[in-house]
């Protein structure tokens, strides 16, 4: 990643759920940059944003209720909330392609997987349809398909969770995009099986330098794929950085709180040390830091007002009042010593 | 030596697959194909596997929710699967179920004080003062409070709900709480919550839990003893310590090495299997792992292995360990693959 290309600059992104309750911000003020051939993670507990972010930038957050609002995402340099229906659709499954947590239902039962597969080129690439079919064919052997040209004529249900997954793979890859968003791509799927998921999705980036931007809630994954993470709560950003970063010296306190109550394989814990209180419902938390009803550092300023994303160093960032703090006896020992 | 408070032997569930218009038994599904194993009280043993392994049938059999086709439960020195109806009935106050979904599991008509009264009252405590005082002292205990009794499972988070699972389970002041999946539909930082409790509960009540799940690092954190099923069976069975850093089926070092760890400086030999889980209606002959195994010989295609001490405690069912098949350099190589 020497090149730093960016691909998607998201920046200031908003998406709204309006319900009969009242406007349910499930995306409050998103911003990152996704970068060539890189593999950025979103993590994030349920109701945090990670999913409408995604589906944000797809252009496919149910409306009504949902709507963005705000922001914009600009992907080779236009903004594609800016796009007509018909425009999206010459970028979504071409340029940006997406996979998501259950095959089975993404995949439509009533089609072959070789119609299926076909579908994206013949739409996107005027090909013949004997050229598509040995594109098809060609890509489900890449993602480690046996007996590709048999399953070209088999349907969903014949194939198991893990095959089905690299169905999906295939599909999303067959236009050769330049970013690939994958929603818990192997949430339903087995440890066996999603090591095998992972490890593809892992070779397939390094081999076609497709930047993946991977959602997932499983920090485990986060840590073995992923070059750079962010970590969303409660619809805001709350922590970005390299992986290594964000592991061993996390800056805000959620991110800590989380890494400290997973157990670990490794060792036996005596104690877990959970965070206390509940996952809030998006919108729930009107005023302050998002966080700070849970926060174990939580001071004065945090219920009143929001913090910023305070940068840390090396592209590392944390919206936490305690490391404006840090910051600010960082540039006064700078002064001083000057 | 501790007497068991569960003993397990051979237990099975077929079920038939049929087809045609007559409705005919084709063959059958053997989710549940021979196990057998000892709880101790008070300890907690893990049950971990994928889907498929008959994990949560085998739950569901202990407790004759589902009738198991072959084998022997023996609960507290009484045979259940000798019981009748009515005598099963009051065995199961002493054996209580935690389910996966603390969504589906609670009657969304019900308000929580309904939900706990219900199995006292199915048990016969018939003053209502004295059931409503225990609903409010249990609510209490998993960390709610009494005022919770009259609202609805709606109103609550899934973790909450998890806690009104628990307690439903401890209404009736059982010996072994069989907890099926419990925290896999929780939030990472509600998880470790609802474990927390669990352990703090099995400390104050002295309860023996079967813990099922399909979370590896859950489970060490959890079991004394830890189970692996694969495709019905049993396949090693040991000490959650030494399991985790010295499995011996090839399985159990494929699976331990397959869970991410979330720490990205960490470097380990991956065992990534080839191939899915076999169908439970069509199993390979011979070891059920054969067909994925890395390890595989002659013999493990015609031959099931059995489950056999290896250790103090520690007993596996593979070939590479039995004493027709066991070449010592199989043995060595098995042993340097789990590091």
């Amino acid at each position: 990643m020497d090149s730093r290309q960016k691909v998607l600059e998201v920046s200031g992104l908003r998406t709204s759920f309006f319900t009969d309750g009242g406007v349910v911000p499930a995306v409050d003020g998103v911003d990152f940059d996704l970068y060539r051939g890189e593999v950025l993670g979103i993590v994030g507990e349920s109701g945090c944003g990670k999913s409408v972010t995604s589906l944000s930038v797809m252009g496919l957050v149910p409306n009504p209720p949902g709507k963005v609002t705000g922001g914009e995402i600009l992907y080779g340099g236009t903004d594609l909330l800016k796009l007509n229906e018909r425009k999206m659709r010459k970028v979504r499954g071409n340029e940006i392609a997406m996979i998501f947590q259950e095959p089975m239902t993404s995949l439509n039962p009533l089609f072959t997987i070789g119609d299926q597969m076909i579908e994206p080129l013949r739409i996107h690439r005027k090909i013949s349809k004997k050229a598509a079919r040995g594109k098809a064919v060609d890509m489900l052997r890449l993602v480690g398909l046996p007996r590709a040209g048999e399953i070209m004529d088999e349907y969903p249900h014949q194939l198991s969770g893990g095959m089905r997954q690299r169905v999906m793979i295939a599909m999303a890859l067959i236009c050769e995009p330049k970013v690939l968003i994958a929603d818990e791509p192997t949430t339903a799927l087995d440890v066996t099986i999603q090591a095998q998921i992972l490890k593809l999705m892992k070779d397939l980036n390094e081999r076609l330098d497709t930047a993946v931007l991977l959602i997932t809630h499983d920090l485990g994954v986060v840590a073995e794929t992923c070059s750079r993470v962010i970590v969303m709560y409660a619809g805001k950003v709350v922590e970005e950085g390299p992986v290594g970063e964000i592991f061993r010296n996390p800056q805000h306190p959620y991110t800590e709180g989380l890494l400290k109550s997973v157990p670990d394989m490794r060792f036996k814990q005596e104690r877990l040390d959970p965070i206390p209180g509940n996952v809030p419902r998006p919108g729930s938390i009107k005023a302050g830091c998002r966080f700070a009803a849970r926060c174990p550092y939580v001071f004065g300023r945090c219920t009143e007002e929001d913090p910023d994303l305070y940068d840390t160093g090396d592209g590392h960032r944390a919206r936490c009042f305690l490391r404006e703090r840090k910051e600010a006896a960082a540039n006064e020992g700078a002064l001083a010593e000057s | 030596m501790k007497e068991p408070l569960l003993k397990v032997e051979g237990l099975k569930k077929h079920f038939p697959v049929r087809k045609g218009a007559l409705g005919r038994v084709k063959g059958h599904v053997k989710a549940v194909d021979g196990v057998s194993f000892e709880v101790l009280p008070g300890e907690t043993l893990g049950i971990v596997g994928e889907s498929g392994c008959g994990k949560s049938t085998t739950g569901r059999l202990l407790m004759r929710l589902l009738e198991p086709s072959g084998g022997k439960v023996t609960f507290d020195g009484r045979e259940l699967t000798a019981l009748g109806g009515d005598e099963m009935r009051k065995v199961r106050r002493d054996i209580q179920m935690v389910f996966q979904d603390p969504y589906a599991s609670l009657n969304p008509r019900h308000t929580i004080g309904k939900i706990l009264e219900e199995p006292l009252l199915v048990h016969g405590m018939k003053d209502p003062k004295e059931r409503k005082r225990k609903v409010r002292e249990f609510l209490e205990i998993v960390g709610l409070s009494g005022y919770h009794s009259s609202r609805y499972p709606h109103q609550f988070s899934g973790g909450q709900r998890q806690r009104i699972g628990i307690a439903r389970a401890l209404m009736t002041n059982p010996k072994l709480i069989i907890a099926d999946e419990p925290v896999s539909a929780l939030d990472v930082s509600i998880q470790s919550q609802v474990l927390n409790l669990m352990q703090d509960l099995q400390r104050e009540f002295g309860l023996t839990y079967i813990f099922i799940s399909h979370d590896l690092s859950v489970v060490r954190h959890i079991s004394d003893r830890v189970a692996v099923m694969y495709l019905g069976r049993i396949v090693e069975i040991a000490e959650s310590d030494r399991l985790y850093e010295m499995p011996l089926h090839p399985y159990t070092q494929a699976l331990l090495s397959a869970v991410p760890v979330p720490d990205p400086g960490f470097v380990r030999e991956q065992i990534v299997l080839e191939g899915d889980i076999p169908s439970p209606a069509d199993p390979p002959p011979g070891c059920p792992f054969h067909s994925r195994c890395p390890f595989r010989m002659d013999i493990c295609k015609s031959k099931v292995p059995l489950l056999t001490e290896q250790e103090t405690g520690h007993s596996v069912a593979c070939h590479l360990y039995t004493e027709e098949a066991r070449g010592d350099d199989n043995k060595k190589l098995v042993t340097e693959g789990s590091l």
